[in-house]
């Protein structure tokens, strides 16, 4: 029994394929998650996250493996005998049922008499802060309410995992903002596991316990947000989560836990990491390269090109070691196309890629 | 597990009442009369199951000893091994029993296993409780399954399969093959391939003397009319597509009225108007005849009238199944086309056409179908040469009374739809261009080529008075007195058909068959929605090994023409195991299995557009899916469900091909009656009976219209934004 109360809420996936006929969308997919975490599903489109979400909520068959929720072997139980509620994109609310109606409609499922459902749905609605909307038809909400009625509507049923696929995409970006702030909190508060779909890497930074990149079905890097942007383990996560531009590279020295690195006139001193001598790639985030004027003939870079975006600045550059993205806050003097620069970066804005 | 076991007493509980409460075996008088029950004891033909096998019936005693079995193995714990032996069980009960059935006949046995096991004696055909013991089993069969783990203990959509399963081999292969079998017996039964040598290369059927002056086969005047007919009604229906959606045509809410027009129409009942427009006697003939001062007389009569009656009642369908497709091409491809310099005329036939012609290839197929089923018109305009399907009716029930003939003509006309539907299905492959994209794209559709729209504007508003013109005459003739004699107005016919009086109740001579047709309408309405939506909730929502090979054997079910499923049915259900004929059961059956690929398009169309999230959130929710299906699916699809009941109600009224073999003096039905009507050269009461059922189809069509558009508009005013747009969806014939 403690044992039992111990797993609760854990995930794990054990080799797990699945094919829909022919295309094979997951070749071999092993991942735990631990109680109570927040794992996020991260990833571009088509690489698998709905897939192997859908799997976990029992909404699809893998084609071969385990899935364990809180230490019991799922694989082969529908949905509704799984432990799991889920959020979906859409919010899936039964259009002809009353809001407080959708919440109570996973507890009498469960066997609940319809008043003791519909008062515990009522505290779910509080949950959200929705407690006067009850009698309403989920039509008569805005999408923000709408959201939060899906999410009350799961979180009723006490799962030992929450599923939310994409929950947000629906709402305006300031809404997101909100909303996802909220759903974090609620996940803290109560301690449930969750595992969140999303392909915003902005969204899985800021709620995730762990995220994990997939990238055709492959689990391409998991670990914490800082992680992943800090310390990338491929060129394709370094551009995915950190707009980073990747450069070969040519280590010269590992010493010490530090690396020496040239890269065209460039040569610097960064974190070895798992670097060895030779060629490499380095990636520079968009946002770490510094840009200063300067006459013609001691540049190491050109613009090419420079938009307006508001806040920041967004430059093309051809510099000798490559075309350069950039990003620059500084308002004060926009450079002009053609303009040779100077370039540098930030102290830990280049990182070397490790596997 | 409690569940595991509440369906499995559920199955046990329909045994044991099969063999210990009601009887085993058929009653002449019907089951539903319920009159047997005071003569249940004394009378042993009545007695249940068990009564028969104490009767000496032993081989009733394997049902007795599964069913035992199962209550035993009831005891032991659910799981993988209890549903093994559980699925076996329920396999070899449903065996034992069609083994048992077929091979003992009403006289003993009737495979030849005589000198093996010695004499036994004849029992009748299934009844209530051997059906009742055929469900267990089946139900036993499917818990068994889902015990196993099979769509991962899913008892509910297993148990749903099963049965589907059982009722579409026992009412649409069973009989099917029946009738294949019926080729090779005698009048008596006994098998013989005389028949089928003397017919199958039948000069009558197969001759191609109409290429040499002659005259031709019977199969290539049938093949050549439903090519006639189905160009001639998909090549209107698409002039009247185009009319109502790319020209400037006044009237365009007219022409969708059109639409009801074939679903409310007995088929045979434009050919009726057409003999008494156009016949011996009809004005325009003598109009004709005056003019050019030559003799017509029976022109009508034969291919000419067949195809004119023909194409006035099937151009609504295809224009019903036109105007979706017209619709349906994106606007934006047109506008496309006209960017890149395309003028309408080569927009209209590089793009839109090409776009159209998956649904030009389905209106061909359904009006080649339609054609060849067709019935009524034939009958009545057919004169000397016939069509197969009358061919058919008159092998059976005329003079000739051979039904081996019948079985081979209806087995040609089987191939024929068969080959159509499959080269339909080969050529559409790889060919459907879904142009309606769910993205809401604006645009215009482009105009038709001037000469183009002009001619299609022309053609339509002619041909809609032409329609107009006949149904006047069909409402007209039932008041004129003697039609083409005797004109002067009269309430005679209506009086004859229609009379009530205090004393004597319902006097009409139509009452008779209209409250029969009524009540076994209302009967089979219900059963059809039910089968047709658990179908296509089937097939839209679940997936399950064999699903393709399911229901493209639904599909196919489509391309049965009404006249083979009636020579079949009797062919299937006049002998044990099954034996139906002469009872109303049979006709309701007929009704549901024949109405139910229609049933289960409406549903998949209706059940497409109601977002598969809401099924999957209810499941996440802890729902099964019995609980979704009631909770969540079926309160969204109230308006298919409508549509269904209506569109099975109204058909049952109208259809006539397999009906025809079908009625009996006890249970006539509306249709047969007003053909034999006209057979007697009664067209008054006739012509005064059909209109009278077109009204009150109207009537229920109108009241359901009201009540669907009632429902939408509140439901707009309830939920103003609605995601999920659920519409009363008109289901195309
Ligand atoms: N039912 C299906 N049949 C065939 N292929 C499928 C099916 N469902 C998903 N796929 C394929 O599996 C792959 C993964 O799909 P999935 O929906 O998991 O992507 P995703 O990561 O959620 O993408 P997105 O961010 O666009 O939602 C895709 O290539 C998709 O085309
Ligand atoms: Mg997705």
């Amino acid at each position: 029994m403690t044992h039992q109360t111990e797993k609760r809420g854990a995930v794990s996936f054990r080799g797990i394929r699945k094919s829909f006929g022919a295309f094979t969308a997951i070749p071999d997919l092993n991942l735990e998650i631990a109680p109570g975490e927040l794992v996020t599903l991260l990833g571009p489109s088509g690489c698998g996250k709905t897939t192997t979400l859908r799997m976990l909520a029992g909404l699809e068959t893998p084609s071969a493996g385990q899935i364990l929720i809180g230490g019991k072997d799922v694989t082969h139980l529908p949905p509704n005998r799984r432990d799991v509620a889920m959020v979906f994109q859409s919010y899936a609310l039964f259009p002809h049922m009353s809001v407080l109606d959708n919440v109570a409609y996973g507890l009498e499922s469960g066997g609940l008499k319809r008043g003791e459902a519909r008062e515990l749905a009522d505290r779910g609605l509080a949950l959200v802060g929705l407690e006067a909307m009850g009698h309403r038809l989920p039509a008569e909400l805005s999408g923000g309410q709408q959201q939060r009625v899906a999410v009350a509507r799961a979180l009723v049923l006490e799962p030992q995992v929450l599923l939310l696929d994409e929950p947000l995409s629906n709402l305006d970006a300031r809404l997101r903002r909100r909303v996802r702030t909220e759903i974090r909190e609620l996940q803290q508060r109560l301690g449930f596991t969750a595992v969140y779909v999303t392909h915003d890497q902005d969204e899985a930074l800021a709620v995730s316990d762990r995220v994990v990149v997939m990238r055709e079905g492959i689990i391409e890097q998991s670990g914490t947000p800082r992680t992943l942007y800090e310390e990338p383990s491929s060129e394709f996560i370094a551009d995915f989560i950190g707009e980073a531009n990747v450069v070969p590279c040519t280590v010269d020295a590992v010493a010490a836990g530090r690396a020496q690195v040239t890269l065209g006139r460039l040569s610097l001193d960064l974190p070895a990491r798992t670097a060895q001598i030779g060629p490499a790639k380095l990636s520079v985030r968009a946002r770490a390269i510094r840009l200063v004027p300067v006459d013609a003939g001691e540049e190491t870079g050109r613009v090419r090109s420079m938009s307006y975006l508001g806040d920041h600045l967004e430059y093309e550059i051809d510099s000798d070691i490559g075309a350069l993205f950039a990003i620059s806050t500084d308002h004060a003097e926009p450079l002009t196309p053609g303009q040779p620069v100077q370039l540098s970066f930030e102290q830990g804005g280049a990182v070397l890629i490790g596997g | 597990m409690n569940s595991a076991n509440r369906s499995i007493d559920i199955a046990l509980l329909l045994g044991f009442a099969g063999l210990l409460l009601v009887p085993w075996y058929h009653i002449r008088s019907g089951f539903f009369g319920f009159d047997w029950i005071g003569d249940m004891l004394s009378d042993p033909r009545l007695w249940p199951g068990l009564g028969q096998i104490a009767d000496g019936r032993l081989q009733l005693l394997p049902v007795l000893l599964l069913l035992g079995f199962a209550l035993w193995l009831r005891r032991s714990a659910p799981g993988p091994a209890r549903g093994r032996l559980l699925l076996v069980l329920g396999a070899a009960g449903l065996g034992w029993m069609i083994a048992e059935g077929f091979a003992i006949g009403l006289r003993g046995w009737s495979l030849p296993l005589e000198p093996l096991l010695g004499a036994i004696e004849g029992q009748p055909a299934f009844g209530a409780g051997a059906v009742l013991a055929l469900l267990s089993f089946s139900g036993l069969f499917a818990f068994g399954l889902a015990e196993r783990g099979a769509l991962r203990g899913d008892g509910f959509v297993l148990g749903a399969i099963v049965l589907l399963v059982l009722l579409v081999s026992a009412f649409v292969a069973y009989p099917i093959l029946a009738m294949f079998a019926g080729a090779f017996q005698d009048f008596r039964g006994n098998f013989t391939t005389d028949g089928i040598a003397a017919n199958i290369l039948d000069p009558a059927i197969w001759s191609l003397g109409c290429l040499s002056g002659g005259g031709c086969g019977v199969a290539w005047r049938t093949l050549f009319l439903a090519l006639c007919t189905a160009t001639g009604s998909t090549l209107l229906g698409l002039v009247f597509a185009l009319a109502a959606t790319r020209t400037a045509m006044p009237f365009k809410k007219g022409l969708r009225l059109l639409t009801v027009l074939p679903i409310i129409t007995p088929p045979f009942v434009i050919g009726l108007a057409l003999t008494m427009v156009m016949g011996r006697a009809g004005f325009v003939t003598e109009l004709l005849e005056s003019l050019t001062g030559q003799e017509l007389g029976r022109w009508i009569y034969g291919l000419p009238g067949i195809w004119i009656a023909q194409v006035l009642s099937f151009t609504p369908i295809s224009f019903l199944v036109l105007i979706g497709v017209v619709e349906g091409v994106s606007p934006s491809m047109e506008e496309a086309s006209q960017t890149l310099r395309a003028n309408r005329w080569r927009t209209f036939r590089r793009v839109s056409l090409p776009l159209m012609a998956p649904g030009l290839a389905n209106a061909f197929l359904i009006g080649f179908i339609e054609s060849m089923a067709d019935f009524g018109n034939p009958l009545i305009l057919g004169g000397n040469g016939g069509v197969l399907s009358t061919e058919i009716f008159f092998a059976v029930v005329g003079a000739q009374h051979d039904p081996s003939r019948a079985a081979v003509l209806a087995i040609i006309l089987l191939c024929f739809t068969l080959s159509a539907f499959l080269a339909q299905r080969f050529w559409l492959a790889g060919r459907n261009f879904a142009t309606v994209s769910g993205k809401g794209d604006g645009g215009r559709h482009a105009e038709l080529p001037l000469v183009l729209g002009g001619l299609v504007v022309g053609i339509a508003v002619l041909w809609s008075l032409f329609t107009l013109f006949i149904y006047g005459m069909i409402l007209f003739g039932g008041f004129a007195k003697v039609w083409g004699l005797d004109h002067t107005l009269t309430l005679e016919h209506y009086a004859r058909a229609f009379s009530v009086s205090l004393e004597h109740g319902f006097t009409g001579v139509a009452w008779n068959s209209f409250w029969t047709t009524m009540g076994i309408a209302l009967a089979a309405a219900p059963l059809t929605a039910a089968v047709g939506l658990l179908t296509a909730w089937l097939i839209v929502r679940q997936r399950f090994p064999g699903k393709s090979v399911f229901e493209f054997s639904l599909m196919m079910s489509f391309a049965i023409p009404g006249t083979v499923i009636g020579i079949s049915y009797v062919m299937a259900y006049n002998l044990p195991p099954l034996q139906m004929t002469g009872s109303a059961l049979i006709l309701i059956f007929c009704f549901v299995f024949r109405n139910m690929p229609v049933g289960v398009r409406g549903g998949v169309a209706a059940m497409s557009q109601i977002d598969s999230s809401l099924d999957e959130a209810s499941l996440t929710l802890g729902a099964n899916s019995a609980r979704t299906l009631r909770r969540v699916i079926l309160p969204l699809l109230k308006p298919a469900i409508l549509a269904a009941l209506v569109y099975s109600f109204v058909r049952a009224i109208t259809s006539i091909s397999a009906v025809i073999f079908l009625v009996s003096a006890k249970y006539n039905m509306a249709t047969a009656y007003i053909v034999g009507l006209v057979e007697n050269g009664e067209y008054g009461i006739a012509i005064a009976y059909s209109s009278a059922l077109i009204l009150v189809m109207i009537t229920v069509i109108g009241g359901f219209q009201l009540l669907i558009g009632e429902r939408r508009l509140r439901r707009r005013a309830e939920d103003g934004r609605k995601v999920h747009n659920i519409e009363a969806r008109e289901i195309s014939a």
